[in-house]
């Protein structure tokens, strides 16, 4: 599938701005499912200095630096991008989860390059702390000896019964552990929740940030659709990373646009800054996914 | 004392040297050391303390004695282990060898919230990613030395250390002498020059505080003193083209390097945590950029884990190639499921830590638990088995100290200390000497000053005549970069500049408060004299409502000097909040009203004193001085344009009032040996250029502050009081006195030029503001999408 996307933010301050900084996580990242060929990033005003460059997760990113006073910033990015179809030969060929919890674990041996990788991905961050409250929730998916493809397939369709896709009940910094009580949330949500469950067993599990398609192929809207969107990635060793959505319980194909992954959302968040003055400040996202042929 | 508790040989000589003279010696030596604590100003800040936020710190007077021999080990040891764990963090920011050949666990760095995965890849200047380092070693019964804890972070103590050997040589002036004593002064030149090395021009290093509500800010302010650096915080510095700049009174000043204090997950909140207001946005980029050297690395306090100690030997010798020759104290990480269950049939010996910082737990000992608390431990332990280390119960030696409450004899308290190694040119080079702490009661084993404990001096003995070379070595070699007014942080001039302000509005305050306080009862001008209080926003002594209030005063008064503590000598600080607390208690105790006044105006001409005597005079003093001047000029200019409203020709008891406001009623009898009447008081309250009191005093004195100001920052003066002032000064031979017509007219005249001056003070000080503090806005807030 191809697809045009368009995602602005825009950001109307209270009074100027007299200096600012920001790290912007807008540029898709490159694999072997996607291919973008176009990306433009239209900055108004213009930032006094601008660099390009890789985090340690090996996303693209931006720095840009404003020293020139401000009232109003917007940021859009233009992309055209090719999602291929990702073939899961054998899912039910993962390694138990028990073994992939203990394949991971320090045994003071040599760790194979993707092991080690996975290995960043399994501990508690600052989205994700690790909970007893997690491993109950999920007690039910993770039947023993059972595939770990099997029990996250069935732990994001566990998240989507059983929580209520709410815009505006939550904030960037609500805790997982309220998200898990209330029972609602959004998909930055649903997704840190089910990388918690995952990692207080001792898997790995990493945080997803991307679009998705606003108009399903079936003419639904898809949930999730009119803003960025997050899902989660698991490591299913012999396979690989695996992604699951737990928003849209699927597993994540040709509607999803990835952006960049991280152990949370703190690490991708799309544009995160710090800026001088500025008073309150009115902020708008907009983002359409559409095909093209 | 040994194992059997006898005095080890090397201390004999102290215990003799100090007993020569008399018996009274460790009395005198422990009152004295304690006074010098208190004059000194040297605190320690323990967050929610009900004693107030900060506490003197504790110094106990008898040195902690370590042999040339013991010491020769000890030096080797943390010098070895300073660069073993610097090439830890090499390898873990770098390739991770360490990680992917299974040496150590990823468990450790991954889940170590000051594992700082946007400096990987960085490579600091030199390779140098400790440029200090601390290790917290205890004794044995054996007399073996043991490492407790790594200290990689921004380690705390050796301004203390520095503090305490000062006192302590000072109570005992010829023994450190005779003892040959090995000095600390080199150490620290050796410091100065680690952080201004490599840098071509006019160097400026940093220390960074994140303020004065850490526990250890006297240190830093200390430390910053002694190295002859500016203490900022966050906000002082800016990043801009990917270089960090210091906001000074001047302008932008580049800034090579930073010595923190502030821990490393907070320096960047652009890329870094970002709920902190206490960093700097952007310093990452300028740090990849190679442009400013932090010491420490951000990303150096992951090691500041007990996790890692029990990986040591074996990495050293593969990073290396060398034997630890220092033991850590014996420690098992719990990650190991074969390390895991031997803990657990072994708790009842344990020590139980986490392995991360930000883990709600606190160290816990196996044999102290009953069989609940032991289950619940283990439960908790088996759930994530890679956040706990278990460490041996190690004894810790016991030492004999003075500092107690009651008696003058010895007691012994187990006791640890800290010790410094610092980056040079040809290697790591330790301290002789460092911080002996010791804990707070007879049975306590746990060392910590914020547990309660006390601190000691250490003594390195050195091996013949080794030490003269040390000897001569000055502290802070102010020779080579002298501190420079124009490096003068614009919030720290900016918050001077505000506590002379505060600190002059609240005299004029109580003042006002206790002349109007002594009119009698039934004068009828009593009304427009509280009418005046209240409109001047001294409606009442104790008035916590309103922020419009002597009370809000008081307490913006010590905010400023709060963030200015760097800045005022030990007493002026003290003075502060003495004069705090004092208030405070009157306050809650509803105290009899003019008592309370009489004593703060005490306190505020104690303060007033030292500000005149006690500040190096720079253009931070000058600042505090101008704020100082201004205040009272409009105050008074204020006061006296609002009685000059009213038409009736004031009665003398008002006019000593206007005199007492204006603390001239001693020179006004002095003066005229007559009640007073209306023309002399004016002349003594606006005209009078010797009466430090009056309006023309104030502006010559701030007409002369400014030419210095902008003489030493090459600017022009600027002065908007010249055109209010010369108006008022061509009024000054109008008759005021008569109940003629034109009098009237006069005095309006006069009271309109007062609110002229008025205005123009408020002018200058916004212009003072907009020059000098523009970039002192910290208004910091984060954006997130």
């Amino acid at each position: 599938m191809r697809y045009a996307v368009e995602h602005s933010t825009v950001y109307e301050y209270g009074g100027d701005v007299a200096h600012s900084h920001h790290l912007l996580h807008l540029r898709p990242r490159e694999s072997a499912f996607q291919r973008c060929p176009e990306h433009t990033l239209n900055l108004d005003p213009e930032p006094s200095w601008m660099q390009e460059g890789a985090d340690a997760f090996g996303n693209p990113i931006v720095r840009l630096e404003y020293d020139r006073s401000h009232d109003r910033l917007v940021v859009t990015s233009e992309l055209q991008i090719e999602v291929l179809a990702r073939s899961l030969d054998s899912p039910e060929s993962a390694q138990p989860w028990e073994a992939v919890g203990n394949r991971l674990s320090y045994h003071a041996v040599e760790l194979a390059p993707l092991d080690l990788d996975a290995c960043r991905f399994r501990m508690q961050s600052d989205h994700v702390p690790l909970k007893q409250a997690f491993v109950d929730y999920a007690q039910d998916c993770f039947a023993p000896r059972r595939s770990l493809f099997a029990a996250a397939a069935d732990l994001q369709s566990k998240i989507h019964r059983d929580f209520k896709y709410l815009p505006g009940s939550t904030t960037n910094r609500t805790s997982i552990v309220e998200v898990l009580e209330k029972r609602r949330g959004v998909c930055q949500d649903f997704a840190h929740l089910m990388i918690g469950c995952l990692r207080s067993r001792g898997l790995a599990a990493r945080y997803v940030s991307g679009y998705i398609r606003t108009v399903r192929k079936d003419g639904e809207a898809a949930v999730g659709g009119d803003a960025s969107h997050a899902w989660v990635s698991v490591y299913c060793p012999p396979i690989g990373w695996v992604d699951f959505d737990p928003t849209n319980d699927c597993l994540v194909g040709e509607d999803h646009v990835t952006l960049a992954w991280g152990r949370d959302f703190g690490d991708v968040s799309p544009l995160r800054g710090m800026i001088v003055g500025g008073g309150r400040h009115k902020l708008k996202v907009d983002v359409r996914v559409q095909p093209i042929s | 004392m040994d194992g059997q508790g006898r005095v080890r040989p090397h201390w004999q000589g102290l215990i003799e040297g100090i007993f020569e003279d008399d018996a009274q010696a460790a009395r005198r030596a422990t009152e004295f050391t304690r006074r010098m604590i208190v004059e000194n100003g040297v605190t320690y800040n323990v967050y929610a303390d009900d004693q107030g936020r900060d506490r003197p710190w504790i110094l106990d007077p008898l040195p902690y004695l370590i042999s040339a021999q013991d010491w020769a080990s000890i030096e080797t040891g943390i010098a070895q282990r300073a660069r073993l764990l610097n090439a830890v963090l090499a390898d873990l920011y770098g390739k991770q060898e360490l990680l992917s050949k299974g040496a150590l666990p990823p468990e450790i760095p991954y889940g170590h919230p000051n594992f700082l995965w946007p400096c990987s890849g960085v490579k600091p200047a030199g390779s140098r990613w400790l440029s200090i380092y601390a290790a917290d070693l205890a004794r044995s019964a054996d007399g073996r030395w043991w490492v407790i804890a790594d200290r990689t972070q921004a380690p705390s103590g050796p301004g203390y250390a520095l503090e305490n050997r000062q006192i302590v040589r000072r109570a005992f002036p010829h023994l450190a002498q005779s003892m040959d004593v090995r000095p600390l002064g080199a150490f620290f030149a050796a410091l100065r020059d680690e952080l201004l090395r490599d840098i071509a021009e006019e160097p400026l290093a940093v220390v960074l505080t994140p303020g004065s509500f850490n526990e250890t800010y006297f240190e830093h302010a200390y430390l910053a003193r002694q190295l002859g650096f500016p203490l900022v915080e966050g906000h002082d510095l800016t990043v801009r083209n990917e270089s960090v700049f210091l906001k000074t009174l001047s302008g932008l000043r580049r800034v090579h390097t930073i010595l923190r204090r502030l821990d490393d997950d907070f320096c960047d909140p652009v890329e870094l945590r970002v709920d902190s207001a206490l960093g700097v946005p952007g310093l990452l980029t300028a740090i990849r950029k190679g442009n400013v050297a932090m010491a420490n690395a951000l990303g150096s306090g992951v090691l500041e884990s007990p996790a890692w100690l029990g990986f040591l030997p074996a990495v050293a010798e593969q990073l290396i190639g060398e034997k630890l020759s220092l033991p850590s104290v014996a420690t098992w990480w719990c990650g190991e499921p074969p390390a895991f269950e031997s803990v657990i049939a072994n708790l009842s010996n344990l020590v139980i830590k986490s392995t991360y910082p930000n883990q709600k737990f606190t160290a816990l000992f196996g044999s102290e638990l009953d069989s609940g608390e032991r289950d619940a431990l283990i439960a908790r332990m088996r759930a994530l088995p890679h956040a706990f280390v278990a460490q041996e119960h190690l004894a810790f030696s016991q030492a004999p100290v003075w500092y107690t409450k009651n008696d003058d004899g010895f007691s012994a308290r187990a006791l640890g200390i800290r010790v410094y190694a610092i980056a040079t040119p040809n290697g790591y080079r330790v301290m002789p000497g460092g911080l002996a702490r010791f804990a707070s009661n007879a049975h306590a084993e746990i060392v910590s000053m914020q547990r309660g404990g006390g601190s000691k001096d250490i003594w390195v003995l050195s091996e013949s005549a080794a030490g003269s070379e040390e000897a001569t070595a000055p502290i802070a070699r102010s020779d080579r970069t002298p501190p420079k007014h124009q490096d003068l942080p614009s919030t720290l001039v900016e918050n001077l500049f505000w506590m002379g302000r505060y600190a002059e509005r609240c005299e004029s305050k109580t003042r006002l408060l206790r002349a109007t306080l002594g009119l009698r009862r039934n004068l009828p001008f009593l009304a427009q004299a509280m009418e005046i209080c209240k409109q001047l926003g001294a409606s009442s002594v104790f008035d916590t409502e309103k922020s419009f209030t002597l009370s809000g005063d008081i307490a913006r008064l010590g905010e400023c000097a709060a963030r200015v503590r760097g800045s005022l000598s030990g007493e002026n600080w003290r003075a502060v909040t003495v004069l705090q607390r004092d208030f405070r208690r009157a306050e809650s105790a509803r105290s009899d009203a003019r008592e309370t006044l009489d004593s703060l105006l005490l306190s505020l001409a104690a303060l007033a004193g030292f500000a005149l005597d006690d500040m190096t005079q720079d253009d931070g003093w000058r600042f505090m001085m101008i704020g100082r001047r201004l205040e009272r000029l409009q105050f008074l200019a204020d006061l006296i344009s609002r009685r000059l409203g009213d038409p009736r020709t004031p009665l003398r008891q008002e006019l000593e009032w206007l005199l007492e406001i204006g603390d001239s009623s001693i020179t006004y009898r002095t003066r005229y040996r007559a009640p007073p009447v209306w023309d002399g008081t004016i002349e003594l309250l606006i005209y009078d250029e010797k009466n430090p009191r009056a309006l023309a005093f104030q502006w010559r004195a701030i007409n002369t502050l400014l030419i210095e100001v902008a003489e030493s920052l090459g600017a022009k003066p600027q002065d908007t009081l010249y055109d209010a002032v010369s108006t008022l000064v061509e009024l000054k031979y109008a008759h005021l006195g008569d109940e003629r017509d034109g009098v009237q007219t006069s005095r309006r005249a006069l009271a309109h030029r007062l609110d002229n001056i008025e205005l123009a003070a408020a002018e200058l000080s916004e212009l003072l503001t907009s020059q000098h503090f523009s970039h002192s806005d910290f208004d910091l807030r984060a954006v997130s999408a």
